[in-house]
């Protein structure tokens, strides 16, 4: 490593008191975490309330909501584009805050951050009353090309009738694609100068190898993220601090790492732009300042509840158009907590509690996207505190750690709500997901549009009419179609990866990683329970097909009993199960950009309410325009058998053929976990670990009643801070459309009637 | 399980009514979810007043396979308990005993109580036909579940006792899976439950539906002296000597809680006296009282089955006459919900 001598004395200060190993020879944050870290296996007894300081910080940020939510945005620079540097320090309270720094130069004012597409910058712009800089019009129009041109430049008619018509949607071809997650602790545990030595050792390689244009866009890549990373020091800089050595303390270390991060939230309007797994490792930072006595327990909440402000009021400049597919103005920073290591050890530590704690301190929010690794080997103490936090906050996500330790590690974090990737190792191409229930109506309409009309996929002679529906007749169609759904979607994704390398670089968050990373094509499918339910009707029951006088199928007249999807009634589930490997199956047929290795995901976000709205009548008696269920989730109100009958129907999904993780979202009253405090936590903890301690992969937990719900829509103003969880993510409340918040009124609530 | 109706669309699940129960939501308890206001205060938490949650069926059997047999095929199986008259199961935690639990509905009830939540249980001829093999299935499947959670399962009705031999099968079969097992039960046919079954229960819900004589014949059209009895026998059988001596029967005595029916301070004050009596004979037989809130969300079952609900205009009791009556039962020592 090629460090100066007084650089070399700085780490070996900083260093002081660490376990030695190869984390000092290479940069390996996963292994200094080994070494060094102490599992916590108590209670939640420790824990430390707000300070003064604390309450004050988060009032005054807190007094500026009201004014955003009324308007959408608080504040916007419509002067400056976005850049690491582009933005003078900006404060909340300047002598009050312990770790510092802001997107821009004042807390909730947006920037702009044209390279993802201007389209979006513009419009958001004219929403919310702002001018356009008609010099920075011509330059992102004329001179400088963005993503956004680029995809539209490559894409074929065929993909461009399969957007326009919903069958695949939410494709980041207009806005950053997101869920990259950069290795952040790098930037505390090592210094901004040996990341950036780190990095010029690997370009180097890359400068001795002959020509391909693999090679030339990697070097291109490092020159990037060398510079990057530089900027991140002129940025930190400009707040007083010289990161360039490794962070000596606590604070320093908490302030490092988000200087890292902040730096990508600067320049980058990433769909989800996660934070990764920092707790633990911020923990042997805590433990070493309190064995010294140099912090006490309430200082270091203190420094995590100041942390966590900061990751509450990250913002985008977005098109209202986004928010009907990602309401709620979601960031989606990510924090993973918790799981168990590969030695047998749980990664709980007393930071773990502290994050957590942020909930109470600050009370609920819906960001950072609290994500608890969960495993049944977990401690007691910790498991009771989750479930605690969830009955009081519904905030919180529980994900398989089991699962994910399997296959990626025990260093790998979640991306946006549930795709997991080792951190600083692996990164994906969100692929958004294609509408599974329009595709059958397609199957069934010889792939012409049940809405429009229109021949969308290949035209194939549509189903007889005045006959009931034959299932293998029906299944053989769908197979077809989703061969053609497959091939269109992927060239898309491959034309969207490309462009996005190409115009809208991560350069900071790819500074965070390793020379060689894992790239996954992250697929996803919508509407799965519609489509197995609608099977099942057609299999089951007897369904006869309504034409329209356009010779179109337009409605479905069903007839007697079919299982549903949702009541771990093997008859339903295993139409689901089949539907999630064929359609994998398919998607690995294709070659993918930059050799990705595809996955799938089975979520929604909260789009289901978009997707349903362009999607027909369907055979299972779901009416035109109604609500998919989110993600994985039974349709609502069609799982009767309860809330783990429920989860287990959805456990059956195979996580092999869905790598990029199978999401389901849960609402229970807090009656139906018991009848005191003790009995629900036990019983809350007790239901998670027999669901994603289990065979499960993912679970949103909400402990609500539906009247509360009811009255915050009524009363928006007595409810600022009412969290739920919806899919993958927490919203607050108020901030849904009136639809959504209307659909999740309309989901099962689990307990007692 | 859907029935689709037959014009297009709308389908509703079976049971129509509250087939889509659990979106329903009880009685107007204020939970907590933003415990913390902006000034990171605790607002306190009114976690004193979780009302009973109200009885209800699942909805439908899911999964259990309807067995096809004939009519005398049928009965000779039934009489050996080898199959079964089932309404539904379903899978709920903390309503019908500790953890999660699955809880199976039998049909079949010799009550006829005002306010029957479930009055599409108590004919025996309206149930489905399901084995006891089928059943077990099902129950051993859940093992892994019950084991997370503390759990186990809980024969419902219908009156759990109208189909002794078929109960009897199911919960050997269970113990024997070694999963803790409850029975939901007003007691009335008491005897039907033999010593060996007995030693087979871990946990019975007994409904004691009144303390006074008159007033349990007219709520339930049936006599209450046996269901004294079982109760005693229950508290017996765990003393030394008893069936249950090496591990006694627990018992979570409950009350349906009726304004202007069931809701008189002596009638309460009898029932709470028994509960306390059952105490008496073994400390610790009755580990908890439930007093359920009336609520008539079950009318639109008896209208779709045809029948009269006398209760109709019969409000759920109020915050504080749940808590006196509450009350009646904490004075004498006993933890109540």
């Amino acid at each position: 490593m090629t460090t100066t001598s007084a650089a070399a004395d700085t780490i070996t200060t900083a260093w002081d008191g660490f376990t030695t190993g190869p984390w000092q020879d290479t940069i390996d944050v996963r292994d200094f975490i080994q070494r060094n870290y102490t599992p916590y296996v108590g209670d939640d007894a420790f824990l430390a309330g707000p300070t003064a300081r604390t309450t004050k910080v988060w009032q005054t940020i807190a007094a500026m909501f009201p004014q955003e939510r009324e308007k959408g945005v608080y504040d916007v620079d419509n002067k400056v584009p976005a850049a690491i540097t582009a933005h003078a320090p900006g404060y909340i309270s300047k002598d009050d805050e312990l770790i510092v720094g802001l997107q821009t130069d004042a807390p909730l004012k947006r920037a702009m951050m044209p390279f993802g597409g201007w389209r979006m910058v513009e419009t958001s712009l004219k929403t919310y009353g702002y001018d356009v800089d008609p010099t920075l019009q011509e330059i992102f129009s004329k001179y400088r090309k963005t993503h956004n041109q680029g995809v539209f430049d490559a894409y074929s008619p065929n993909v461009r009738a399969a957007r326009s018509s919903h069958v695949i949607t939410g494709l980041p071809d207009a806005y950053g694609r997101g869920r990259i997650i950069g290795d952040y602790r790098r930037v505390a545990l090592y210094g901004v100068d040996q990341l950036i030595a780190a990095k010029k050792l690997d370009k180097l390689s890359l400068d001795t190898q002959v020509f391909s244009e693999k090679i030339v866009r990697e070097r291109e890549e490092h020159a990037e993220q060398i510079r990057a990373l530089g900027e991140l020091k002129e940025m930190a800089a400009s707040y007083g601090f010289d990161i360039s050595g490794p962070a000596t303390t606590a604070t320093e270390a908490v302030q490092w790492l988000y200087f890292g991060y902040l730096a990508a939230v600067k320049e980058q309007n990433g769909a989800a732009m996660s934070l990764g797994r920092v707790s633990t490792f911020l923990d042997i930072y805590f433990e070493r300042d309190l064995a010294a006595g140099i912090l006490t327990e309430e200082r270091a909440q203190e420094i995590m509840d100041d942390f966590v402000i900061k990751l509450r009021i990250v913002r985008f400049l977005r098109t209202p158009e986004y928010d009907a597919l990602f309401s709620g103005d979601p960031t989606w920073v990510t924090e993973s907590i918790a799981g168990m290591g590969q030695d047998g050890r749980p990664l709980v530590t007393k930071n773990s509690f502290r994050m957590l704690q942020t909930l109470y301190n600050l009370g609920p929010a819906p960001e950072p996207n609290m994500t608890v690794l969960w495993s049944a080997a977990l401690p007691q103490g910790f498991k009771d505190y989750c479930a605690k936090v969830s009955i009081d906050t519904s905030a919180v996500q529980y994900e398989s750690d089991d699962q994910i330790r399997g296959h990626w590690g025990d260093d790998a974090a979640i991306a946006c709500c549930v795709s997991p990737m080792a951190v600083g190792k692996q990164m994906q191409f969100f692929g958004a997901r294609v509408n599974l229930a329009k595709t059958l109506l397609y199957a069934i309409n010889g792939g012409k549009d049940e809405v429009t009309g229109k021949q969308v996929s290949p035209a194939v002679a549509p189903v007889e009419a005045g006959k009931a529906l034959d299932y293998d007749d029906v299944r053989a169609r769908f197979d077809k179609t989703m061969d053609w759904l497959a091939a269109t979607y992927v060239e898309a994704l491959n034309v969207i990866h490309y462009m996005h390398d190409k115009y809208a670089y991560e350069r900071i968050e790819m500074a965070l990683h390793d020379k060689e990373v894992l790239r996954t094509m992250a697929c996803g499918i919508a509407g799965l329970a519609v489509a197995t339910d609608s099977l099942s009707a057609i299999k089951y029951a007897k369904v006869t097909p309504v034409f329209d006088e356009r010779g179109i199928v337009v409605d479905y007249v069903t007839e007697g009993d079919f299982p549903t999807y949702g009541n771990d009634d093997d008859r339903a589930d295993d139409i689901a199960v089949e539907l999630v490997e064929a359609f994998m199956k398919k998607i690995r047929t294709h070659k993918m950009y930059r050799d990705a290795v595809p996955t799938q995901s089975v979520l929604t976000i909260t789009s289901n309410v978009v997707y349903g709205k362009a999607t027909g009548n369907t055979p299972d008696g779901r009416r035109a325009g109604e609500p998919f269920s989110p993600g994985a989730n039974p349709m609502n109100g069609r799982d009767t058998h309860g809330m783990l009958a429920s989860a287990l129907s959805v456990a059956k999904l195979p996580y092999e053929e869905s790598q990029d993780g199978i999401s389901l979202t849960n609402t229970v009253v807090p009656t139906g976990l018991g009848r005191e405090r003790g009995e629900q936590v036990a019983n809350l903890a007790g239901l998670l670990d027999a669901t994603v301690g289990g065979n499960g992969y993912h679970m949103n937990v909400n402990v609500l009643v539906k009247e509360t719900l009811e009255d915050a829509m009524e009363h928006p103003e007595n409810y600022p801070q009412l969290t739920i969880r919806v899919s993958g993510y927490a919203v607050n409340f108020v901030r849904l459309t009136r639809e959504q918040q209307l659909d999740v009124l309309s989901r099962t609530f689990h307990g007692s009637m | 399980m859907v029935s689709a109706h037959a014009a297009a669309g709308t389908a509703t699940p079976r049971g129509g009514g509250t087939g889509r129960g659990h979106y329903q939501v009880s009685d107007g308890r204020s939970a907590n979810p933003v415990p913390v206001n902006l000034d990171g205060e605790l607002v306190s938490e009114d976690l004193d007043v979780p009302m009973a949650p109200p009885r209800r069926t699942g909805a439908g059997l899911a999964g259990l396979e309807v067995s096809e047999l004939d009519r005398s095929e049928k009965f000779a199986m039934m009489r050996t308990g080898e199959l079964g008259s089932v309404h539904s199961w379903e899978l709920v935690t903390a309503v019908d005993g500790p953890g999660t639990r699955m809880t199976i509905f039998f049909n079949g009830c010799p009550l006829r109580c005002l306010y029957c939540h479930n009055p599409d249980t108590l004919n025996m001829k309206d149930g489905e036909p399901v084995t006891a093999e089928q059943l077990l299935a099902r129950i051993k499947r859940y093992v892994p579940a019950f084991t997370a959670t503390k759990g186990g399962i809980t024969i419902s009705g219908g009156e759990v006792l109208q189909q002794p031999a078929f109960a009897a099968r199911i919960l050997r079969g269970a113990k024997e899976l070694g999963v803790h097992t409850a029975i939901d039960t007003s007691g009335y046919l008491g005897e039907a439950l033999t010593d060996e079954m007995l030693s087979d229960v871990d946990l019975v819900l007994l409904d004691v539906k009144s303390g006074d004589p008159d007033t349990y014949l007219k709520v339930t059209k049936r006599p209450l002296q046996p269901t004294l009895d079982f109760g005693r026998r229950l508290a017996r059988s765990g003393l030394p000597g008893g069936v249950g001596e090496d591990d006694p029967v627990e018992v979570w005595l409950r009350f349906v809680l009726v304004p202007g029916l069931t809701d008189d301070v002596d009638n309460v004050d009898i029932v709470a006296d028994y509960a306390a009596e059952l105490n008496e004979i073994r400390p610790g037989t009755v580990s908890r009282v439930e007093v359920l809130a009336f609520h008539n969300m079950g009318i639109d079952k008896w209208e779709s089955l045809g029948r009269r609900y006398e209760l109709k205009d019969t409000p759920p009791p109020s915050h504080e006459l749940l808590e006196r009556v509450r009350e009646q039962f904490r004075s004498r020592g006993l933890t109540t919900y």
